[in-house]
């Protein structure tokens, strides 16, 4: 694997988007190696999804070259599910249905722990069911590049870790290089190698992280990771709350 | 045959040893092309109209349709403006709009009560929907000699008529909308209080707006064919009796005019509702998939 992850998997460079007079990308360069795991950290409204849109080619840049694999495929925030389509359709959405595909699709409803519900309908899953159709939905198709925009920002906190976790296994086990777009520092920490802050329409932050997974939310290194990610969002941490974690 | 195509589609999905540089990443491509500029879009959306008038004009000066058959561009022309000149075309536009606006408002207005209490409300459906699908049913033209031996050949006929053909496409429309209302938003709504006429006004028909206005320029439509079914017994005036004077004497150049004549109304009817369109939902401004 090492020597094909020095090859990318993203090339931007000098990309340039504005909305009106609001420029939310402003000449940003960007590279992401092959099977790499980079997380796209900010505030709201800074460009982050417009990034992710560029990549995915449902947003065209203004200026500069953005170079991306043949295979890449999202996970929104909502599953984004056919709600006329049951689930293991779903997963095979716009593939030939060969023997193989629904193979593939069962395979893959099966590592996200949904094997039994293939022929459920999208309306009655669970929030964080459907998110895991929709992740399938995404893996089936083993692409070389993963987008995720917020994928667990509306599920609730319990199943979120477990999505976190799923997401961190089925990326260690596929290689896809992986962008996710969030505003979770703790999720960045735990699922990252490299994590950029992207602010007024620049990347003011290049943070390599280079830990044990999986990683362990109150282990020092990543604290100081996630005190250093605060202060760069403007957020101060609290000293008495991280003595608590750590003494926890 | 089904097992090589898939097999030719895993080839190209599962990235294989076979590549050895960055060189095949590529450009993404972009679905459309972007912004459409006006200046392109205005004369295609023209272009097949005057596609069709272009040839109905050739075809006629060169006495390929024989003129008592489709008289060319010209003659419907100078019909036009003779009508123009006697005043009658204004009389009549003028007497047919008002028909026309009594029938719609009559019938918009009771086919948007009647969706209201029917898609809001379980009782409403069970009272309301069985009477409105048989009154949809029913193509109103059949109601027109009975309609005329219960009120008469004046106007009161004539109005009725045009409200009939207009209800049940508005009852439709509006149902279909309120139903069509967040069921999470009436939930959020009436837990803030919200009842009754200002549940109604304030959340369900502006979010119901966009088939309310749809439901409306179909009605519009629809009256101008109850007008001429209306304007063809008991009246001197209207632009349906112009349509079955010319029937009277056989003038094809006063028939052409009148379907000229209903294209054009029927298109400002529409343009009007679009204006109200863009004009009643300023929340719906610069909407994007997101």
């Amino acid at each position: 694997m090492t020597a094909t992850d020095s090859l990318l998997a993203v090339s931007l460079s000098g990309v340039r988007k504005s909305f009106g007079d609001k420029t939310v990308l402003d000449r940003v360069d960007l590279e992401i190696r092959r099977g790499e795991f980079v997380v796209l950290l900010g505030p709201s409204g800074t460009g982050k999804t417009t990034l992710l849109r560029l990549l995915l080619g449902q947003e065209r840049p203004d200026d500069g070259e953005i170079l991306v694999p043949r295979q890449r495929t999202v996970v929104y925030q909502e599953p984004r599910l056919v709600p006329s389509k049951r689930a293991l359709s779903n997963v095979v959405l716009g593939q030939p249905r060969t023997r193989q595909v629904t193979e593939d699709g069962r395979r893959a409803l099966d590592e996200v722990d949904l094997a039994d519900k293939h022929r459920a309908w999208p309306a009655t899953l669970s929030g964080g069911e459907a998110q895991r159709v929709a992740l399938a939905r995404a893996l089936v198709r083993e692409p070389e590049l993963l987008l995720l925009d917020e994928p667990f920002a509306a599920l609730d906190a319990l199943t979120r870790l477990r999505m976190q976790d799923l997401v961190g296994e089925l990326v260690a086990r596929h290689r896809p290089a992986v962008l996710l777009v969030t505003h979770d520092v703790d999720e960045a920490v735990r699922l990252a190698d490299r994590v950029l802050v992207l602010r007024d329409g620049r990347f003011t932050r290049d943070l390599g992280i280079d830990l044990p997974r999986p990683r362990d939310r109150t282990d020092p290194a990543t604290l100081r990771h996630r005190t250093t990610l605060l202060a760069e969002l403007g957020v101060r941490s609290n000293p008495s709350e991280e003595s608590h974690v750590r003494h926890d | 045959m089904s097992t090589e195509t898939s097999t030719e589609v895993r080839r190209v999905a599962v990235p294989g040893p076979a590549r050895t540089a960055g060189s095949d990443l590529v450009r993404p491509v972009y679905r459309g092309t972007g912004r459409r500029s006006r200046r392109r879009s205005v004369p295609l959306r023209f272009s097949v109209p005057l596609l069709l008038i272009a040839v109905w004009w050739l075809g006629s000066a060169t006495g390929w349709f024989s003129a008592q058959v489709l008289p060319g561009p010209p003659k419907v022309w100078s019909a036009f403006t003779e009508l123009l000149q006697t005043g009658q075309l204004a009389d009549y536009t003028l007497v047919s709009l008002q028909r026309a606006a009594a029938g719609v408002a009559l019938g918009v207005a009771v086919g948007l009560v009647f969706g209201v209490l029917s898609g809001l409300t379980a009782l409403g459906e069970e009272l309301i929907d069985a009477t409105m699908q048989i009154n949809r049913a029913i193509p109103f033209l059949a109601l027109v000699p009975l309609f005329i031996a219960w009120f008469g050949i004046d106007e009161k006929f004539k109005v009725l008529l045009i409200a009939v053909a207009t209800v049940a496409p508005m009852y439709a429309y509006t149902y279909l909308g309120v139903r069509n209302v967040d069921r999470k938003l009436l939930e959020a709504a009436r837990s803030f209080g919200l009842r009754g006429a200002r549940l109604v006004f304030g959340t369900v028909l502006p979010t119901a707006l966009p088939s309310l206005l749809m439901a409306l320029r179909i009605c519009l439509s629809i009256s101008i064919t109850g007008l001429i079914a209306a304007e063809q017994v008991g009246t001197r005036e209207g632009i349906g009796y112009l349509v079955s004077l010319a029937q009277e004497y056989n003038r094809t150049d006063y028939m052409v005019l009148c379907v000229v004549l209903y294209a054009v109304l029927g298109l400002l009817f529409d343009a009007a509702v679009r204006v109200l369109e863009r004009f009643a939902m300023p929340w719906r401004a610069g909407v994007a998939a997101r």
